[in-house]
């Protein structure tokens, strides 16, 4: 078997069983600059080529696929229409309410989990269970308690990721080493200097990347709230465009989704890299 | 005496039940003295100096400062850990005037104590750096002049060169003795490297392992000026195999000497 292999590649013959060089397939080391941002224009391109591709040979009904000009037209028309930017402010202004009180709640209340074992026995086990009840599940409860309007769907929001948060930053904390909170000790630090001057610094940059990561969440809720009951919201938007069959519509919306969320990622990185530069690689 | 440990014991609880780390601690180290504790890994040298700084609290046993009994960690007793442990938010600067401003400082006074224990160290023109842009022997300068700035009655260092390169190692030492010289400042120091101790430090106090007892105290009657050079002297070459030959009757007994 080896002396067969080392025949037919000679050039790597002279080790035989040693590592062999490579670019593409790196383990956690830099890939060259242009290699890395063709594959990331093969990433967009690709995806895109192949739709144009396969709706314009027809072999698909365009009612059912679109092409991209036909969406690209669905979305000026929405524009147009004024539909396209009150959907949109309308979803951010649900997803904004519902997910700044959730951050608001969860960040000190993961702190002080992470930071004293008695907070964490008091609220570990109910946050357990809780979490794992699915947040669409509460949207009849909360139609019946708060009405049709704006309160169940940013109520839904908050409960969907207000736990995730809080179990991120708590793990946060515990992932700060002994020997810092001890070294403040021995600098003639109190407790609440500890929890103040010591952790919180030092879990910002996870705070602000556990926000990150549950944002998709409160926009999943956001669109589930609005296909259920709503007057406006992008998840309206698509769920009138199914009955009226306008699948270039639910298309359109679609991609806007796409590009809010990926927005909102970008903005938090940035966050990130103005607030704590010391935390970036 | 200045800082004294006396008859401590210290336990602890295992599945197997109760383990004895530390056995009848005898130890002191008096005002302005550098002294070592060399031991090999499992003599209870880090429990012994986490208790001294009010990390641990003994089983039985006495530990005091000035005659003031240690309940807790406090400023009058700096700590310097192997691991560096500096803020990584903060600049140099702010990582050596932390203990300060905890202490609640005022500002101009801070200013200046930073600037006068930066320049102890020699890193004034580093002031402003984070500490991931140092190297490992600057982060530890760092560690040292954040321990020293709140002038502690005596300095704790845990294993403080444990982490770097053998060149690194011996500027270190050579710093660490020139500062201690300057300053005057009581260190109390845990080591595994027996030529770092004897290199350093007036007395030495040489445990046992398992449990960690004191052995022997070994008086290093070597001038106070010291460079690398006195390593070949006959002297240290005789202080070293009487702590190493200490240490491997130790190691006969089934523990291995780091």
């Amino acid at each position: 078997m080896t002396s067969d292999a080392s025949a037919s590649t000679p050039k790597n013959s002279q080790q035989p069983g040693g590592l062999k060089p490579t670019i593409f397939w790196r383990i956690a080391e830099d890939i060259p600059a242009n290699l890395k941002w063709a594959l990331t224009a093969i990433s967009i391109v690709v995806p895109l080529g192949i739709w144009w591709g396969v709706s314009s040979l027809g072999i698909v009904n365009p009612k059912f696929l679109p092409s991209p000009m036909t969406v690209g037209q669905a979305a000026l028309d929405l524009h147009a229409d004024g539909f396209l930017v009150q959907d949109t402010l309308m979803s951010c202004f649900r997803v904004g309410v519902g997910f700044f009180l959730a951050a608001l709640i969860s960040a000190p209340i993961g702190v002080a989990m992470g930071t004293f074992t008695s907070i964490r026995s008091l609220l570990e086990p109910i946050i357990g269970i809780v979490r794992y009840m699915p947040a669409p599940a509460f949207i009849p409860l909360l139609l019946i308690y708060l009405g049709v309007e704006e309160p169940p769907k940013i109520a839904l929001i908050f409960i969907g990721t207000v736990f995730f948060n809080v179990l991120m930053i708590m793990d946060a904390v515990k992932f700060i080493p002994q020997e810092l909170l001890e070294t403040t000790y021995t600098l003639g630090g109190q407790r609440h200097q500890v929890l103040f001057q010591v952790i919180t610094p030092y879990v910002i940059p996870n705070i602000l990347d556990a926000f990150r990561v549950n944002m998709a969440a409160s926009w999943n809720l956001v669109v589930v709230a609005e296909l259920i009951a709503a007057d406006e919201g992008l998840g309206k938007r698509i769920s009138l465009a199914q009955q009226f069959f306008r699948t270039d519509d639910i298309f359109a919306c679609l991609i806007v989704l796409g590009l809010i969320g990926f927005c909102i990622d970008l903005l938090f990185r940035w966050l990130l890299r103005i607030s704590c530069p010391w935390a970036i690689d | 005496m200045h800082l004294e440990v006396s008859h401590l014991y210290k336990h602890f609880s295992t599945r197997q039940g109760q383990l004895l780390v530390l056995k009848d601690i005898n130890l002191h180290v008096e005002t302005g003295e550098f002294v070592c504790a060399v031991g090999a890994s499992g003599s209870g040298k880090t429990t012994l100096l986490r208790m001294v700084a009010g990390l641990d609290t003994p089983t039985s046993g006495k530990i005091t400062v000035d005659g003031q009994p240690v309940i807790g960690p406090g400023a009058d007793r700096g700590m310097v850990f192997q691991s560096y442990s500096l803020y990584p938010w903060m600049t140099v600067a702010k990582n050596v005037g932390f203990g300060l401003k905890l202490q609640g400082m005022a500002m101009p006074l801070r200013a200046q104590r930073v600037a006068e224990y930066l320049d102890v160290v020699g890193l004034s023109q580093f002031a402003n750096a984070y500490p991931r842009e140092l190297s490992g022997g600057m982060k530890q300068r760092v560690a040292i002049a954040r321990a020293l700035a709140s002038q502690p009655k005596v300095l704790l260092m845990d294993e403080p060169f444990g982490a770097l390169d053998v060149q690194t190692k011996e500027t270190m030492q050579q710093f660490l003795l020139d500062l201690w010289r300057r300053t005057g400042t009581s260190i109390l120091m845990i080591t595994h490297d027996v030529e770092e101790a004897i290199f350093l430090s007036q007395r030495i106090y040489v445990l046992t392992a398992r449990p960690g007892s004191v052995q022997r105290e070994v008086f290093v009657d070597l001038p106070s000026e010291r460079t690398y050079t006195i390593k070949r002297q006959p002297l240290f070459q005789g202080y070293r195999d009487e702590i190493m030959d200490l240490l491997r009757e130790t190691s006969r007994l089934g523990v291995v000497v780091e």
